[in-house]
């Protein structure tokens, strides 16, 4: 690493320096725009707080007309509903990715790629009506924390799918290669050199998942049944989660029940801070890896 | 509907919308609130705009409260709302004093379900019983007793309700605190504590939906909705004894009872009168008293005579009520009282 730096940039000019000031400034502008978010809202979600206190995080009850708010049972929909969606897509992502990447001929994994893209661009609100329209009225699954599972789950599969295909990308040709001269058959290729090497990536791919399963509003607000206090393991109860709880009250909302809505998007921007904080780290960390640095 | 209403609720969250620009000559009237009345609001747009060609009106929706909060915020220039601004609210709104206009009232019936059974009679508080769980079959005794000769089955009762906030529930849950006092324990508001296990749909359209196809069901819808999706509903128990079936006929009698204050505000709910529907809602139109737009000002006063006066004759084809008379009249000579710069 010692060779003499040359600056391929050329003599400073006016056009760089500004187009170094205008970039930064984009990047600039989008933290500051989230630290405006946290603060406004933070500051909003302060009046139910003070009524409520920590309660606001444990009590059970939520009842507008007593001024009485209580988070947990949403918080429990929410992270419920989002176990429910991981499990069915996992799976799924990883077999699709695995497909793409190691069985199918690039013929067939081209249009597969494109054909996840455009899932992945479908808005949210066509999910929910057909969640409603198929899963809860054809299927008879009722309006319940499976039946929003099962569509968040659908609307994770392309993000899952397309980041653990590329993190199974990075495995060096060699290593497959290899495992392949000493006989290996192609599903222990896969568990013996793909899986371990792209594990963090992929753990990274499904907490991604995860955040976008959590903050899913309109197509969760559609299915799920909003019905107050469910703190229930039972899959086919209708339930709520934050997201939906804010869609379905702002309009009508007021004074303390706004405030409580507010705190209600204070909590949720927090968790998914945290858990996309967590997957950004551990794909870092595995990419790096991947490269070989 | 169910797309609009949570639509604007996702928007709602990011700020509040803008109202639509208009393009080219003449004046533009916006204006937002009450799903309640936007069904008037539209065809009254429809017609009026026949006669003044060089008006043009928008109506947002979005629900009472946020048309509300936007007229309090001066980004439109007329609320619907089906209730008053709180006193609290009304110091914070921007243009000062408003004027409340009476355009309407609307029967909300209480629609039901159930295999075999065609006519039901109700009251309050068996209504409240119905809607907190404390009657789970529709052969319970409570409901036999106000059904004499009624062939009730074993059917377990599924309560729907509105998912997303709304005035309906406003005035549903209000008028059985007033009329089951001492039964009803829910309270009123945009939302209550509904048990869990209930079902909550979104909108009208929503708790129709789930009256329709679901044995047993039970749920308040407004009367139009209920129409449009065919739906059987209760004859309901008024102050007099009598059990009335949601009509605007039934709903115009409630208005005839209502005792009005000095700034058009009322309450229809639980009214007087033989003939009177007791679960009426009624919704305003709310403006500023004072203009600050000569052009806007008097757009918006014609606007507001034609709401009710000529365009009273559209209410009864959608399922509405029109203001009684007396009703009528001091919301005409109350137009005068906008002032223009």
């Amino acid at each position: 690493m010692n060779e003499p730096e040359i600056d391929l940039r050329g003599p400073p000019n006016y056009r760089d320096r500004a187009f170094a000031k205008l970039t930064a400034g984009a990047a600039g502008l989008v933290l500051l725009i989230l630290g405006l978010i946290a603060i406004t809202i933070t500051r909003r979600s302060l009046p139910v707080f003070h009524e409520m206190g920590l309660g606001f995080f444990t009590t059970k009850r939520w009842s507008p007309p007593d001024s009485l708010f209580g988070a947990l049972p949403f918080i429990w929909g929410t992270v419920f509903t989002a176990t429910i969606a991981l499990v069915i897509a996992v799976p799924i992502s990883l077999g699709v990715a695995l497909f793409m990447t190691q069985v199918a001929p690039p013929r067939l994994a081209k249009p597969l790629v494109y054909l996840m893209d455009l899932l992945a661009g479908i808005p949210s609100v066509v999910f929910g009506l057909w969640g409603v329209l198929v899963l809860s009225q054809h299927f008879d699954l009722g309006r319940s924390f499976l039946t929003a599972g099962i569509i968040l789950a659908i609307m994770i599969i392309p993000i899952i799918t397309s980041l653990s295909r590329e993190v199974i990308d990075t495995t060096p040709p060699g290593d497959k290669e290899g495992a392949l001269a000493m006989g290996t058959t192609r599903w222990e290729m896969i568990t013996e050199t793909v899986l371990p090497h792209s594990a963090g990536g992929l753990v990274g791919a499904v907490m991604l998942g995860l955040g976008r399963a959590m903050g899913e509003t309109i197509a969760a607000a559609l299915v799920i049944g909003s019905a107050l206090g469910q703190m229930t393991l039972r899959p086919l109860a209708p339930g709520n989660s934050m997201p939906a709880v804010i869609a379905n009250e702002w309009g009508e909302a007021q004074d303390l029940h706004k405030s409580a809505l507010i705190a209600l998007a204070v909590t949720l921007f927090a968790m998914t801070i945290v858990v996309n904080l967590i997957a950004t780290g551990i794909v870092q960390r595995s990419m790096k890896r991947g490269q070989g640095t | 509907m169910i797309k609009t209403s949570l639509f604007t609720g996702a928007l709602a969250l990011l700020g509040s919308v803008t109202p639509a620009v208009a393009f080219g000559a003449g004046v533009t009237l916006n204006g937002s609130g009450s799903t309640l009345s936007k069904p008037y609001q539209e065809v009254a747009i429809d017609q009026f705009r026949k006669a003044h060609k060089d008006i043009k009106i928008n109506y947002g929706g979005g629900g009472s409260g946020k048309g509300r909060q936007d007229l309090a915020d001066a980004v439109v220039d007329f609320a619907g709302s089906d209730s008053p601004f709180k006193e609290a609210d009304l110091a914070k709104a921007k243009g000062g004093s408003i004027l409340y206009f009476p355009i309407l009232l609307s029967p909300i019936s209480v629609s039901y379900n159930v295999a075999g059974v065609d006519k039901l009679q109700l009251s309050a508080p068996v209504i409240a019983k119905i809607f907190q769980r404390e009657i789970t079959k529709w052969s319970d005794k409570a409901i036999a007793a106000e059904n004499p000769g009624v062939k009730l089955p074993d059917t377990a009762i599924v309560v729907a309700h509105r998912a997303d906030g709304s005035g309906t529930t406003q005035n549903f849950t209000e008028y059985l605190n007033g009329a089951a006092k001492g039964v009803w324990k829910l309270k009123s508001g945009s939302t209550v504590e509904w048990p869990s296990d209930t079902q909550a749909g979104q909108g009208n359209s929503g708790v129709a939906q789930i009256v329709k196809s679901t044995q047993g069901a039970i749920g308040y819808v407004d009367l139009s909705d209920a129409k449009a999706s065919g739906l059987k509903y209760a004859n309901i128990k008024n102050r007099a004894g009598k059990y009335i079936e949601p009509t605007p006929a039934g709903a115009s009698a409630a208005g005839d009872g209502v005792e009005v204050k000095d700034n058009l505000v009322f309450s229809a709910l639980d009214a007087k009168g033989d003939k009177a529907y007791p679960i009426t809602a009624q919704t305003w139109v709310i403006v500023y008293t004072k203009q600050t737009d000569k052009a806007k000002g008097e757009a918006l006063k014609a606007y507001l005579t034609f709401l009710v006066k000529d365009g009273q004759g559209l209410l009864t084809d959608i399922d509405y009520a029109p203001l009684s008379k007396g009703l009528q009249d001091k919301a005409l000579k109350q137009v005068d009282k906008l002032t223009l710069p």
